[in-house]
This record gives structure tokens, sequence and C-alpha cells, in this order.
């Protein structure tokens, strides 16, 4: 399970939005795997009943009302964009 | 008489109210220690303009007689919290530029309180290292040496506690997922808690895996610590996680009574291949508890062994979600494209460039261990485990253990470059007895305790029942007075 192959990598970069170079792949990979290989002693753990931890303190989250409790800022909000026109995000296009 | 960048915060805080030193001086002599400290890298942004303002303004509130406890004490800030208008970056080169408009809410109660931030604190990259080697801005380096080497601080809130240790503040905030305050703590000789998750607001806070992270206090004393932690923690409902429950106040509660209080000894965290010198310090710790009146209670904390694996499963997954949001969009950097480049070269570019090795392989981990065909297998198991290791902690509180007494770290601070060539998982080894606190979310304190055979500081962990940070630090002072240690480091930067 623990062996990464080049398409693994490929796809875990992809899924990562992380380009890697064709030629950093085999040494992603087996950086992964020996990770993964670490990971794997919790295969010896006997799990059989046991809850998945949910909540780090038994509290239950707090509601509050579904109001608007902010906004108005748009310079805020984009003053650190690295592309910001006329009151928008710019990006590349999205949709041909 | 310490020069005034070399006080306590006790100290100072009681001469700043006898009108006997004023926080303009405190904040000049600061100045002019991290003026003199490049050499460290340990403050990346320095504020000084700033910080002489709230000197100022915290001289006109002490002068009303009206001052919390940190009004006018210097202190810096790890580049993890959101600072308003001043850089804030998490030692990565993804957000550089990147001047939040809104203030952490750690760091505003912080100056709300009177404290006067200094400037920035060197980091590992997002909190994602154990050495402060995978900073943007270059590793912070220790100021404790012993030879021509240049040792790490520790990581992640490396910068935190070199700067503390060398004085160029009165104390520093930190941040911990898996020992970030308290193995650089260990490294340096000072004090750094990690209180129970929920203590402290993580809103503000550049998020790495928000089931783990806390923030808290990196002093020279377990008593500034307890001062400072005051200060930090309490409510906001701007974390949902954070609890809604009074703070108590913490430096009253360090009465030096830890008569009758049960000490665990945790046989599992006698590692193989454990420094002697590490054991005998342990040892030594335990002896001196029970000198003061402790009882020692030898316990079992089965499932540490897992508790690494278990959160290098867990802390990228979060981490991967965390990190999602660094597009390249709304803040920082963003890769110049080639012609023809859609949004999704965009981004893979940007996240390319803009994330170092370290940060690049936990965010592709995570994605890998939440995939659909290995859920299960990983990320659930490990969820499982935590289960396990919470349950571990709970069964020896129920028993009427108080504290458990452990090693903060399993080597004293190691050379700059000497893991370079080590794999990743060697360098995660650094936060083997700390990072089972983080996954069981209770209060964890690194107390400096003794020098190594070659002079350098060693620290032990005290580890608390969930919401007693109180009795914890007034345990954690009974073993700092005993162990005496008052070791600074010699002034060679």
């Amino acid at each position: 399970m623990s062996d990464i192959d080049l398409e693994t990598a490929r796809k875990v970069a992809h899924l990562a939005r992380i380009a890697v170079p064709d030629d950093h792949l085999p040494r992603l990979a087996q950086e992964l795997g020996h990770m993964l290989r670490f990971m794997e002693q919790l295969n010896e753990v006997d799990i059989e009943g046991v809850e998945p931890m949910v909540s780090v303190t038994p509290m239950r989250l707090k509601r509050r009302a579904d109001g608007v409790t902010d906004g108005d800022m748009q310079d805020k909000v984009l003053a650190n964009a690295p592309d910001a026109r006329e009151g928008f995000y710019a990006v590349p296009k999205v949709v041909e | 008489m310490s020069a005034l960048n070399d006080l306590t915060i006790a100290e100072a805080r009681d001469r700043l109210r006898a009108g006997d030193v004023t926080s303009v001086a405190l904040t000049e002599a600061c100045l002019g220690a991290i003026g003199g400290a490049g050499r460290l890298n340990a403050f990346v942004h320095t504020t000084a303009d700033l910080a002489l303002s709230r000197a100022r303004a915290a001289d006109a509130r002490l002068a009303t007689g009206d001052a919390p406890a940190m009004c006018g004490i210097p202190v810096g800030i790890k580049d993890l919290f959101c600072t308003e208008g001043v850089a804030s970056q998490a030692a990565s080169h993804i957000l550089d530029g990147f001047r939040p408009p809104y203030e952490s809410t750690v760091s505003a109660q912080l100056r709300d309180a009177g404290a006067v931030m200094l400037g920035k604190l060197n980091m590992d990259e997002f909190a994602m290292g154990s050495s402060n080697e995978t900073s943007t801005y270059g590793p912070a380096v220790n100021p404790w040496k012993i030879d021509d080497r240049d040792l790490t601080p520790g990581g992640s809130s490396g910068g935190s506690a070199a700067a503390v240790a060398a004085g160029l503040c009165l104390a520093a905030t930190g941040t911990d997922t898996g020992g970030s305050i308290r193995q650089p703590a260990a490294f340096t000789g000072t004090v750094g808690i990690k209180p129970t998750y929920g203590r402290c607001s993580r809103w503000g806070i550049v998020a790495f895996a928000s089931s783990l992270d806390q923030a808290g206090p990196m002093t020279r004393t377990v008593r500034d610590s307890a001062i400072m932690l005051a200060a930090m923690c309490g409510h906001d409902p701007k974390d949902s996680t954070s609890a809604d429950l009074p703070v108590p106040d913490f430096e009253a509660m360090l009465t030096g009574d830890i008569r009758g209080q049960r000490i665990g000894i945790p046989r599992e965290y006698r590692m193989e291949g454990m420094p002697a010198e590490i054991e005998a310090l342990w040892t030594q710790g335990a002896e001196m508890l029970r000198d003061a009146g402790a009882e020692i209670v030898d316990i079992s904390l089965p499932h540490t062994k897992y508790a690494l694996p278990a959160y290098y499963v867990i802390a990228p997954a979060e981490a991967s979600s965390n990190l999602a949001r660094y597009d390249g969009v709304r803040y920082g950097h963003r890769a110049t494209l080639a012609q023809g480049d859609g949004i999704t070269q965009m981004y893979e570019k940007t996240r390319a460039e803009g994330f170092g090795a370290e940060v690049q392989r936990r965010v592709m981990v995570g994605p890998y261990v939440l995939s659909a065909g290995f859920y299960d297998a990983y990320y659930n198991r490990a969820r499982k485990v935590r289960t396990l290791i919470s349950r571990d902690f709970e069964q020896v509180f129920a028993q009427g253990i108080d504290a458990i007494l452990t090693p903060a770290t399993p080597s004293a601070a190691f050379g700059l470059g000497e893991m370079a060539d080590a794999d990743p998982v060697q360098m995660y080894l650094n936060d083997v007895f700390t990072v089972t606190v983080n996954l069981a979310g209770l209060p964890g304190i690194a107390v400096p305790a003794g020098l190594d055979a070659r002079g350098l500081p060693l620290g032990l962990q005290l580890i608390g029942r969930p919401w007693e940070e109180g009795a914890l630090l007034n345990t954690a002072q009974a073993l700092e007075s005993a162990a005496g240690f008052v070791s600074k480091p010699p002034k060679w930067w």
C-alpha cells in the first residue's frame, strides 16, 4: 500500500495544485512512500469499536443568529490581491 | 541590576507601576538589542515607530494608575499572527507582501492590555518544522553556542524562543501544533506553555492544523508565562472552538505548594536510544518534585508510540485543506504566467513557487490520506488512534494523577544544516514527547531544568489536566525553583 508510483505522485501533486516537473516525480514518490510507511505503524493498533475523535474537548459548538455582522469593505478585501481591477479579483480566463 | 531588556515581565510590571522605569525606556532597550542581533535573525519585521507610539500610550495609561499587568511590556509576535497593517506571512514566500487589514484576537488582546509589539518573529514556514530552517527568511539562530557551529533554536516558534533567550524582548507569542512552543523553549532555556485546546482564540492566526493549533506565551520564567497567558486567553465568538470559560488569575495560583500532588511518570516515554543525560535529568526532575512534597507515581500511556504517526496523518490532512486558500488570487504571491496559461496553471505554478519543500510534501500527503480509497486506511484510522491516545490520558487523570512529567525533547539543540540530508521523518522525531499533548488537547509546559555536559539547555515537560493551567503552572514553578536554572547564553552575536 505504501509504495507510491509515479502516476500516483503526479495525481497527488495535481490534487494539491502544485506543479511538479516530471524529473522531480521519482524523488517525490520516494518521499511520500517513506512518510506513508511511517504512518502504517497505525495498522498495529486494535481500533475495533473505537469512534474517531471529532471534537478535541467535549464541548458543544456555540450557535449564533444567522445575521450579517460585517461587510462593506471592498477596498480592504481587495487590498492584498496580486491583481484587482474595477472592484474584482482578476484571474486568467476560466470559461472559453 | 539587569539591563532593561533582560527584565522579566513581573519585574518590569512592578517597576513600571512604581514609576521607576518607563515603557518607552524598556522599548528602546529592546529595539537597541534587536538592532544588534541581526545575526540571530529572530525578528524579521521590526515595527519601531509603532512600538514607540504604543509605549508612549502605555506610559500615559500607567500614569492613571489603572493599567493591566501587560501594560507597557515589550513583546515579539510570531509571524503566524495576523497584525493589522504589519507584514504577516507565516514565514512563507507565498504570503510575500501580505499586510492584513485586521488583528488576530490574541495579539489584539495583548495590544488592548497595553503590551507593546516590537515586531514579527521568525518561524518555520506555516509552522511546519522543528528547526526554523523551512522559513523563507532563512533560519533563526540559537543564542546558545558551544563551538563555531550555529545551532537551531528549534521550531516552529524558533524566532520567538531565540528572541526571548537573547533578551530582545521580554516575552513573545508562540503557537504549538505538535510541540512548536515547547521544543524551542527547551532548546533555548526558556519557558513555554501550550494551553488547553480552546483556551486561546485561533482567529487571525494563520491556520496549519485547526484541531491541534493553540497559541501560548514564551517567557523567561513560569511566573511570566502565567501573567502573559492570562492576557492571551478567553472566549472569542469569532472562533467556535474557543471555550466559554472564565479565565482564572493564573499568577495568583502560584502558591509554591505542591504537597500531595500526584505526578505521573509514563513508562512509554522511556524511549530506546534516549541520551543518558535526558534520562538522568528526568529522574532528577521527579526527585525535585518529590522533595517538594509531591507523590511520584509510575503510570502507563500505552498508545504513546502511535502519536507521531497519527499526527502525521491528521496534521497534513487538515493542512492541505487550510492551505488551499493560497491560490494567487486574494493575497500574496502569484506566479508569472506564460501565454495561454489558464487558471489551473496559475494555481499550480503559484503554489509550486510559493510553498517550500516541507510545506509541499505535507500539502500533498493530505489529499492522499483523504482520498476515497485511503480515507479509512489512513485518516479515519488515525482519528480512532487519536481517541485511544486521549483515553490513555483520561484514564490516568481518573486515577488521581494531577500532572505528568516527561522530557521535553529527545536531544539538546542541534546544528543548523545537520539534518539537511536526513529523511523528513527524522526531523519529525523532535516532537515525540510533545505531540501526544496536542492530539489530546491538553495543556503542556516546557521548563528549563539544566544544562547538558556541553553546556546546552535541556527542558522537562509537565502535562496537566484540561483547563487546569493554573495548577500546572504552579507545579512548573516548583520544578523551576528546584532546578534553579539561571544560566544565560553569553553574548557573541
